[in-house]
């Protein structure tokens, strides 16, 4: 099954670069022209997200080099050890949502000390793979298009990170038990 | 919401970097953060100009079009603002594909392609429409079935079953999506009524008093 899906998104992309320009091309639209045309939108958009995701970015380093967000752990340690969370495990639940780059880095660290079959380990790995960078992607998605006003986005995005938290380490209980 | 956070990171960084000293370091990373985000930014330019480009021509041959006719049906439901025809519709429906597939490359152009089309339906073009909110939080929580850059770093590590971590993500991952719908949902339904309305709605009877009382929709609250 695995394997499969594998191959499925191995396989989509190829196929899709040289299906769309065929099927244009049958449909005698000037491809190459088309392309470029397209293309040139890509580079004003990139360039319209900078400011965007400079703007989160410096907030982003100022918050964890200046040592609070190790604060802001310890604070709700305790409190997630009592129903059973694996403690190393915690500052995940805050880098992931903020930063992509920063938590799959501390996946990474903590299979690295604990081995990939841990139960922290598989948590982390869960937690890591099942849901996005919340502010990243707001800040992509809506700087691409100029919005600044995102409403209730933001809580929403927020709260199903906190919901999906709890989701991985049900999960991997269920279904690795408590190793 | 976002003003908040910004500033309230900032703020309270350089407040406790200096109650411990790391004034120095908190310099550091604020500029070692912009340039972050500048250097993910030119890694975007590659992978939006192409896709853009392949995604031009996909919609000048009508694919576009027509995968939104397509899948319509199952899409309405959580756009149900979006006409069914709208080629919005079809940058929706391949964004989630691609998610689904773990295919982050492609899934973020046609997501922002997504947003430029909801933009167009957009009377106020600087604030979110309830669509653009729902595509986020389907992205932000994103559906996926192969976790691929987590399979590989447990590969590397030596894991015994490296993919038997795809069972938990994709339980967790279908709470979390379906989390994230339903919260969507929930502020979509409270922000669209009148006060007036939703007073009444919540007493359940008609007292004009009441609609003077009830907690204020947030609307402005972003």
């Amino acid at each position: 099954m695995i394997s499969i899906i594998q191959i499925v998104s191995t396989w989509t992309i190829p196929v899709l670069i040289a299906f769309i320009p065929l099927y244009a091309s049958l449909r005698k639209v000037p491809v190459y022209e088309t392309f470029v045309d397209g293309a040139k939108d890509g580079f004003g958009t990139a360039i319209g997200i900078i400011p965007h995701l400079v703007g989160m970015m410096t907030a982003i380093g100022m918050f964890r080099a200046s040592g609070a967000m190790d604060a802001l752990v310890g604070v709700i340690r305790p409190a997630l050890e009592l129903i059973g969370i694996p403690s190393d495990v915690l500052p995940l639940a805050l880098l992931r949502p903020i930063t992509g780059a920063g938590s799959l880095a501390f996946v990474s660290d903590l299979i690295k000390e604990q081995g990939p079959d841990s139960f922290a380990s598989r948590v982390a790995s869960t937690i890591q793979g099942s849901t996005d960078t919340t502010l990243y992607v707001l800040t992509v998605y809506f700087g691409a298009v100029g919005i600044r006003n995102a409403r209730y986005a933001l809580k929403v995005g927020l709260f199903s990170d906190l919901v999906g938290f709890f989701a991985a380490v049900a999960a991997c209980w269920l279904l690795f038990g408590l190793v | 919401m976002v003003n908040w956070i910004w500033m309230g990171m900032i703020v309270f960084s350089v407040i406790y970097g200096a109650a411990n000293g790391k004034m120095e370091q908190v310099a550091e990373a604020a500029f070692g953060g912009a340039q972050t985000g500048v250097t993910v930014c030119l890694g975007l330019i590659s992978i939006l100009v192409f896709w853009m480009g392949l995604m031009r021509i996909a919609e000048e041959a009508g694919l576009v079009r027509k995968l939104s006719l397509l899948m319509a049906p199952v899409v309405r439901k959580l756009f149900p603002d979006v006409p069914g025809d709208h080629p919005a519709m079809g940058y929706i429906l391949s964004n989630m594909s691609a998610n689904l597939l773990g295919l982050g490359n492609a899934a973020t152009p046609m997501g922002i392609k997504a947003m430029q089309e909801l933009q167009k339906l957009n009377p106020e073009p600087t604030v979110a429409t309830p669509a653009m909110c729902t595509l986020l939080a389907l992205n932000t929580a994103s559906i996926t079935l192969v976790p691929t850059t987590i399979i590989a770093i447990r590969m590397n590590f030596g894991a015994v079953h490296p993919a038997d971590i795809v069972a938990p993500t994709l339980l967790a991952t279908l709470i979390s999506t379906g989390a994230a719908i339903l919260a969507d949902r929930w502020y979509r339904r409270r922000n669209r009524l009148p006060p007036a309305f939703n007073a009444n709605r919540n007493a359940g009877s008609v007292n004009p008093g009441a609609a003077v009382s009830p907690p204020p929709a947030s609307a402005g609250g972003g």
